[in-house]
Formats: C-alpha cells, structure tokens, sequence
C-alpha cells in the first residue's frame, strides 16, 4: 500500500537526481571542450569541416522552412488580423516573429536534426569501434580533437544560418502580401524596415550563438558517450536530437526572459 | 614464478596488483606482470578474460581500481597527467579490431601520430606512405583508399603500419592475427617479429593462437580468472606442467577451466 504512494516519489527524486547530475556531467563536458579552444594545436581542418557540415549543407532545409514560415506568417496574420481591421501591422508581425523567435528556434531545430545527429552518430561509431582511444594513443586529445572544433563551429554557422533565415523568412512574408493579399510592395517593405529592431536581431543572433553551441555539445557528448555497438550508437543519436530540441526551447524561453522582459 | 633476482634491470613496464571492477565483475584481481626491456611478452587468456582490459589500462585508456603501473620506473597512474601522456606517446597500439580512422584516407591514417606529433608535413605524409606500407605487404595504391574499401586482413595491415610508423619505444598488439588465414596471420607475425627487431621495441601482445606466440614470444603469461596463474619463456607454452595453461595450449574440454557462463 505504502508502495504505491511512495513509487511515484522515488520515480521523481531518481529523476531529479539524474537530470542534476547529466547537467553536471555536460556542463564538465563543454568546459573542458572550450577550454582547448585556446590551447595549441589548433585543427582548423576539422572546424572548416564541420562548419562547412552545419552552414552550406543546412542551407536548403533552413532556407525553405523559412520561406514557407514566412509565408504562413502572413497569411495567418492577414486572416486574425482583418477581424480588427489591422492589416497593415502584418509586415510588422512577419518581422518581429521571424527575428526574434522563429528564425533561430527553427533554424536551431532542423540543424538539431540534420547535424546533431549525424555529429552523434559519427562520434558514437567512433567510440564503439575505439576510434577515440586509438585517438589517445596516437599522441591526439581526442576532445580537441573532435568536440573542440564542432563547438566552434555551431557558435559560428548557425548564426550565419539564421541571418539567412530571417531574411528569407521576411520574403516569404512579402511574397504571400504582395501576391495574395494585395499589398504594395513598397509599403510592405517599408513598414518591414520600420519595425525591424537591432534588439530583435541581436537577441535572435545571441539565441543562435548558444542554439549551435547546444546542438554540438549534445551531438558529441551522446556519441562521445555511447556504448554497445550500433544499438548505443542508435540510441546516441536519438537521445542527442532529443536533447538539443529540449534544451533549445528551454534556452530560447530563458534567453527571451533576458532580454525582454526588465 | 621465480622470486626476482638480485641485480636485475629495471623492467620497462611493471604492473604490480593491478585491480579493475567493472560494476561488481572483477575483471582484473591483483595482476602482477614484469616485461623486461627488448623483450616481447605474449599474454594468452579465454575470452573475457580481461586481456584488452589491461592493455587499456597500461595505455591509460581504462583507469584501474587499484594497483601500481610503471613505465621505464615512472608511476603513471601517479604521475602529473602530461608526463603520463609524454611516457605513453611511446607506445604504438594495434587495437584488436583496427580501430582504423574511417573518415580518413589510409595514408593519413597511417601517418597520423607523425602528423599529430608534428614530425612531418600533411604533404611529405601523403608522399611517404608507401614507405609504411610496403613493409606490411600494401601496395602504394592502397593509401587512397578508405578504410572501408579494405578487407579485414588489409586493415589489420594497415594499423600495424599505424602503430609502428612513429617508431615507438613499446609495441601493444591486441589479437594481431585474430581473423586472418593462416599465412596471413604468420606473416603478420614475421611484421611484428621484425618491426620489434629493427625497433628495438618492447612488445606486449595478445592472442588465442598457439603457433602465433611462439612465433611472437620471447615470454609468455597466462591471465586467468583476473590473475597472472603462470609466466614463462614461449617456448615453453606446450609444455609448461601447469593444468590450466596445458589445457589451454592443447584446447582440451577437459580440465580445471570449466566454460563459464559469462555475465
Ligand atoms: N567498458 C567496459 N564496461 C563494462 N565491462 C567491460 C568493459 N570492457 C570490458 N568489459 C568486460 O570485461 C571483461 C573482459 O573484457 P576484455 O575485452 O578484456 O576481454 P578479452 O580477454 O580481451 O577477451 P577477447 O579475447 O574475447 O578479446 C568482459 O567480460 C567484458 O564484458
Ligand atoms: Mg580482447
């Protein structure tokens, strides 16, 4: 009887106890992977690499989520909007929504997908089949040699990719307003430009910075992690996408809560 | 085992106690082995028995529960970690199963800790590398290959190629000829005999193949349930007079090794 009350509580103090101690466990991680960032030797190879991996192969599947957003974006808001007869704040929606939130939440998901767990599952074989010991052996810190640069190169390329993001993200919009709703479309870009806030923009590029940090830190610490063949490399994989996706929109409430709310 | 004598040098790897737990399985309960300088040291075992595990642990790969390693005398698990790392620089590792770099070209592979110790340039690398493939049978072709277009014989090949090509000091052979036909596993042998003679290296290996300790071995052990239960000269392995050892050697069902279950 004492059991069925006391289940639910051991289940959560258990989970409490484990989330504390993976928030230790990568916290260790990123300190130790950033801290190579200014210690010799320096692979650039490696970041051109993966930075190459994020920015240029991310680009198709970031550029049309956010042309279709931006699309949606609008038309949305010309549908709830026209109930208060507020068309014109529809570029002014399009643009705060896209910088702010949406360029680097969505962009940060789809990389989370797309790298994060390629970055896992590479990792993870690696570790499954002592690649990363073999790393030790051969005179090589396998974490520079193998978070130090992805670190890097998330904190660069997703920024990157998110400025791309809400650029296309704003066409969208202007496309759906001009061809559809009838909008000028000098008008429309004026009132875009009007509305557009370096607060927004900065906010939403500090998001991306911490957003392409996390998707690699949870990428490399899962795979770095892994054990048990390809089953572990698997679940490395899963868990890392999981994660990031989690910790992102975690992240983007607590960094929207900084920036925004005084 | 004979109790040491006197004058002797000082062996180039000691273990002594060495103890490593994995959960609430022992693997390794106090394994003590000496391995005297230009010497090579064949380490028999069943499988699970732990052998990998002690060669991670004096690679510094696993860290031991408990128990003292030295290296040329220095107490690595002791020492400050980068004189550690300095003294295991000189130890080229062939993994039991390659643990070849698969993003990467085999001549890279095979130049790897030269390049990472910064000895030669990405350029020369790509240059040199049939200077460390032909020694193991590989054609120069061969290094533009990855490691995936190989077979298991060839990547075998080509991570002894990688262990020795930074010239080290000690040489660690996880099950060399695990996997391999038997003239391929005999030549891999001649490698390993010639590149420890011409190195002058210290050679500590692994394997379940009789006739590839002799040819290996100047000395041999046997692990067995986390001990060290006989050591002597390779030639000796067929007729050592310990049961366990004999029953190995010989491949009898019979005797104090039962199968055990493993969990
Ligand atoms: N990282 C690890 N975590 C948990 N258990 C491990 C780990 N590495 C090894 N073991 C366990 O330690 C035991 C010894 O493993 P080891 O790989 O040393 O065997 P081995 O003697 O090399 O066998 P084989 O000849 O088959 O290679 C095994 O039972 C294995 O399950
Ligand atoms: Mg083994």
């Amino acid at each position: 009887m004492l059991d069925v009350l006391l289940t639910p509580v051991a289940l959560l103090g258990r989970a409490t106890l484990s989330v504390c101690r993976s928030t230790g466990q990568l916290t260790l991680f990123l300190i130790e992977g950033l801290s190579h960032l200014l210690r010799p030797p320096f692979y650039v190879r490696l970041f051109w690499q993966s930075f190459v991996e994020f920015a240029y192969f991310s680009l198709p599947v970031v550029a049309l989520t956010a042309v279709f957003t931006g699309m949606v974006l609008a038309l949305q808001a010309s549908t709830g909007l026209s109930r208060f007869n507020a068309e014109s704040a529809i570029a002014n929606l399009v643009v705060l929504s896209m910088t702010r939130e949406l360029g680097p939440v969505l962009t940060a998901v789809m990389v989370a997908g797309r790298v994060g767990a390629a970055m896992a599952a590479q990792i993870g074989t690696m570790r499954v089949t002592d690649q990363i010991d073999a790393l030790t052996t051969l005179s090589t810190n396998p974490m520079k040699y193998l978070v130090t640069p992805r670190l890097l190169a998330g904190a660069i390329a997703v920024p990157l990719l998110v400025v791309v993001a809400d650029i296309l993200g704003v066409f969208g919009g202007y496309l759906v307003a001009i061809l559809k709703l009838g909008f000028s479309s000098q008008v429309y870009l004026k009132n875009t430009y009007d509305f557009m806030t370096r607060l927004d923009v900065v906010s939403g590029l500090v998001k991306a910075v911490v957003f392409g940090v996390l998707i690699s830190l949870l990428g490399c610490y899962n795979g770095y992690r892994s054990k048990g063949g390809a089953e572990g490399v698997g679940a490395a994989t899963t868990s890392a996408v999981v994660a990031s996706c989690v910790l992102i929109f975690f992240f983007d409430y607590i960094l929207t809560e900084a920036f925004f709310t005084r | 085992m004979s109790p040491p004598v006197a004058a002797k040098p000082t062996p180039k790897i000691r273990v002594s106690n060495l103890c490593k737990a994995f959960g609430d399985k022992k693997v390794l309960d106090g394994v003590d082995l000496d391995i005297m300088p230009g010497t090579s040291m064949v380490v028999i075992g069943g499988s699970g028995s732990g052998k990998s595990v002690l060669l991670k642990c004096i690679l510094g790969l696993i860290e031991p529960d408990s128990g003292v390693i030295e290296i040329d005398g220095v107490d690595v698990l002791r020492a400050s970690s980068a004189e550690a790392d300095a003294i295991r620089s000189s130890i080229g590792m062939l993994f039991q199963n390659g643990a070849l770099f698969d993003s990467l070209p085999v001549w890279e592979n095979v130049a790897f800790g030269l390049l990472a110790q910064r000895k030669i340039s990405r350029k020369d690398a790509r240059g040199k590398a049939p200077e460390f493939l032909t020694p193991v049978g590989l054609a120069a072709s061969v290094g533009e290959l990855f490691p995936a277009e190989l077979s298991g014989g060839m990547q075998k090949r080509v991570g002894l190629a990688r262990a020795v090509a930074a010239k080290p000091d000690m040489l660690f052979f996880d099950e060399p000829t695990t996997g391999l036909d038997p003239i391929m596993g005999a030549v891999i042998d001649g490698l390993i005999v010639d590149c420890v003679q011409s190195l002058g290296s210290t050679a500590l290996a692994i394997t379940h193949d009789m006739a590839s300790a002799a040819r290996i071995g100047t000395n041999a052990a046997m692990l067995y349930q986390g001990k060290i239960v006989w050591e002597g000269a390779a030639d000796q392995l067929l007729h050592s007079g310990n049961e366990l050892v004999d029953q190995f050697t010989h491949g009898r069902r019979e005797g104090p090794i039962q199968m055990e279950l493993r969990k």
